[in-house]
């Protein structure tokens, strides 16, 4: 950073990356929720990953405790975060890679596209990666006349689509496989125009697409799960095996890490890699599991390059309470048991980080009036907090978000009344009697004015007793 | 035992059926009900919609008015939770450590009804008679804040008369969220519209629960449809005998509004 440091820490910039939407998340929810395919296609991928994760998620006797041990390392690694990244920094320059401090999106797009500029590469391949959707960086490399290629089947459908993804983990949740065959139809060269929509015909034809790609692409763009500070190790967990040969077949490997995926040791993994799997797919073990550390002569790529993504995260971190959205190890847990999240899907949300974390952390990296919408894109009914396998309590930082964001004038005034009204009992009893003026509405509530017509549009109005409970006491 | 009801400003206003119920229930196990004036509103609703600072004059009267009850009960597990978990927070929030600990005494001395009835009153058979076919909503405070269990289910097995049939992914949010509802209508009557498809699908007369406000969710989305689904407070079932049935403290409809 150049500017000297005058107060809180920089939030993520605006015009670059993908944290902001273009609407507020009920205008955009009410469109999602039009769409019948969308919905059937969401909820019925959301429910099946959570059956499949509850069953495995049973078998281990110790989950609670992994869940605690999780929390503890996580709070610890936010405690010390400089130190740690600092130790990580010296790790890996002695393992022969090098680090660079992307203080945002737009330092670290300017970083990773000069050095694939200085590989003298035109086209990059890509390991799926949550950090690199944050910050833009397919749009900036193909600014610069580098052609980045997703190699991640999910990601590929949704590049080759020009969608956006719409969950963590499965970025094309939203589409099913009728859709995904006709996208590959559509924009897939020399695909066999005899294409099934079996999903192993498909993943086949992603196959034969993506192999040419890993034979003779130079340099690849990776995230991180884990960086481990003490050994300077390196951690990306996949389930296709597209990601170990975008980590081993190139010259050079670019790795986009936020700050927070650090743990402080080697041993942490233990914790992490059994609830990870188990929490996110469904799984009892991650099918691949890529580690490394630096440069091996003669092994691998033989040049590595780290850049360590701010983007709001030290904001994030200044937060007593919101920084426990820093603990997230994006395993999606919580958008599958997300009763919003199921009937909206990701899109709604605007930000790559869609569901309950997303409406946590997105808000905090941008600043909360920015994503003013999404701490309200809750009912708070607490199915997050339970199924987070490193126990992030999000319904009460989304509660703590809400009061951060900038109110409806109108809505502010009727609050404090009702604060006060509340904070004097003979005007509450009053307030109470003049309910029954809604009878006037009707249980359909005609002619009330938004947002009680928000209400009234699906339920009718409850009927306004003939006495409240307190003037049944007093008359008892 | 002595027992100070914290009504709610929900039941109090709109439903106070279920808070008679409460009175009722708890009066026929023997138990004194006492019922402090000044008792408004928890400011959960304040808390909730980003309003922290006008809460804490709620958070202040509601610790001030309970503070001197071993025992209060609400017909609520929102309300109960609210002041279990948030209200200590709020209190912190504006420095006023002395108000966050009197708070951390009262909402350890608060349960909602189904925890009061088992754990501190001892009971499941509470002596009620409610013949009908009851299907029973956990709400999601009840469920994941106070984790009441099976508590609620126990009470109500016990009920003479009641055939209790079980409701598909019970556990899912039904929509209401409080301001969440008109704040996000659409997206919460899509939810609803899912419940009250659970709710239908077991063909009970009844939906029961343990929070007026999410029966009034459901049961406003009921009547809309004119579904001669009733949603009917815990308290209310648990309060129904034989002598005197459900609805007979005060004369309205039964929680919710449908008809």
């Amino acid at each position: 950073m150049t500017e000297t440091f005058l107060g809180m820490p920089a939030t993520a910039p605006p015009g670059v990356g993908h944290l902001r939407g273009d609407e507020p998340f009920p205008v955009a929810a009410r469109r999602a929720l039009g769409d019948a395919q969308l919905r059937r296609n969401v909820g019925h991928a959301t429910s099946t990953i959570r059956a499949k994760s509850a069953a495995v998620i049973g078998e281990v006797p110790d989950w609670p405790q992994l869940r605690a041990a999780a929390r503890a390392i996580k709070t610890d690694t936010m405690a010390r975060l400089p130190e740690l990244l600092e130790q990580l920094e010296a790790a890996v320059g002695r393992a022969g890679g090098t680090v660079h401090w992307a203080a945002d999106a737009v330092e670290a797009n300017r970083i990773v596209t000069d050095l694939v500029r200085g590989a003298g590469a035109d086209r990059v391949m890509k390991v799926k990666s949550m950090a690199t959707q944050e910050i833009g960086l397919n749009e900036a490399l193909m600014d610069a006349g580098i052609e980045p290629v997703e190699t991640d089947l999910a990601e590929l459908i949704v590049q080759l689509g020009d969608d956006r993804p719409s969950h963590i983990l499965v970025p094309a949740i939203h589409r099913n496989r009728a859709e995904i065959r006709e996208i590959f139809l559509r924009t897939m060269p020399g695909v066999d125009p005899a294409l099934t929509d079996e999903p192993a015909a498909l993943a086949a034809a992603a196959r034969r697409h993506l192999r040419e790609t890993f034979l003779s692409t130079r340099v690849a763009v990776s995230g991180a799960n884990f960086a481990v500070a003490e050994t300077g190790t390196l951690a990306v967990v996949e389930s296709e095996g597209n990601g170990r040969m975008c980590l081993t077949l190139p010259e050079t490997l670019i790795t986009v890490m936020g700050i927070e995926k650090v743990v402080p040791t080697w041993r942490d993994l233990e914790v992490f890699l059994q609830l990870l799997p188990r929490a996110s797919t469904g799984e009892r073990m991650n099918p691949y599991t890529s580690m490394w550390t630096g440069v091996t002569p003669g092994d691998g790529p033989q040049a590595f390059h780290l850049v360590l993504l701010d983007n709001g995260r030290s904001a994030v971190l200044a937060d007593p309470v919101g920084r426990e959205a820093l603990h997230c190890i994006r395993c999606s847990a919580c958008l599958n048991v997300c009763p919003v999240y199921e009937r909206t899907g990701g899109h709604a949300y605007g930000s790559v980080y869609p569901g309950p974390i997303g409406a946590v952390l997105s808000p905090q990296l941008t600043g909360v009036a920015d994503n003013a919408s999404l701490p309200y894109a809750s009912s708070l009914c607490g199915a997050c907090y339970d199924a987070c396998p490193v126990m992030i309590d999000i319904p009460s930082i989304l509660v703590h978000l809400r009061g951060q964001a900038p109110h409806p004038r109108g809505e502010a005034v009727a609050m404090a009344a009702a604060a006060y009204t509340m904070d004097h009992p003979a005007l509450y009893a009053a307030a109470q009697r003049g309910a029954k003026l809604s009878r006037l509405a009707g249980p359909r509530g005609r002619g009330l004015p938004p947002p009680l017509s928000g209400w009234t549009a699906s339920r009718d109005l409850p009927e306004p007793p003939p006495q409240t409970f307190r003037q049944w006491w007093a008359d008892r | 035992m002595r027992v100070a009801l914290f009504v709610t400003c929900l039941a109090d206003t709109l439903f106070p059926q279920a808070a008679a119920a409460t009175v009722r229930l708890l009066e026929r196990l023997g138990h004194e009900v006492v019922f402090p004036q000044d008792q408004t509103c928890c400011g959960q609703m304040h808390v909730n919609t980003g309003y922290p600072d006008d809460a804490l004059r709620l958070v202040r009267r509601h610790v001030r008015v309970f503070a001197p009850y071993d025992v209060v009960v609400a017909p609520s597990g929102s309300c109960v939770g609210s002041v279990r978990h948030q209200h200590a927070t709020v209190a912190r929030r504006a420095g006023d450590e002395r108000l966050a600990g009197r708070a951390e005494e009262v909402a350890a001395r608060t349960y909602e009804l189904s925890e009061f009835l088992v754990d501190v009153a001892g009971v499941t058979d509470v002596g009620a008679y409610y013949p009908h076919r009851v299907t029973y909503h956990p709400t999601c405070h009840s469920l994941r804040m106070l984790r009441v269990g099976d508590r609620p289910l126990r009470l109500l097995r016990a009920v003479r008369g009641l055939e209790l049939v079980e409701l598909p992914q019970a556990e899912q949010c039904c929509g209401f969220g409080g301001t969440f509802a008109v704040k996000n209508a659409d997206t919460s009557t899509a939810m609803l519209a899912d419940k009250m498809r659970h709710v239908l699908a077991t063909r009970a007369d009844v939906c029961t629960a343990g929070d007026a406000s999410c029966l009034m969710h459901i049961g406003g989305g009921l009547s809309r449809l004119r579904a001669g689904v009733r949603t009917v407070h815990l308290a209310e079932i648990l309060a129904s005998t034989e002598a005197n049935p459900a609805g007979g403290a005060v004369a309205t409809p039964a929680t919710g509004g449908a008809r």
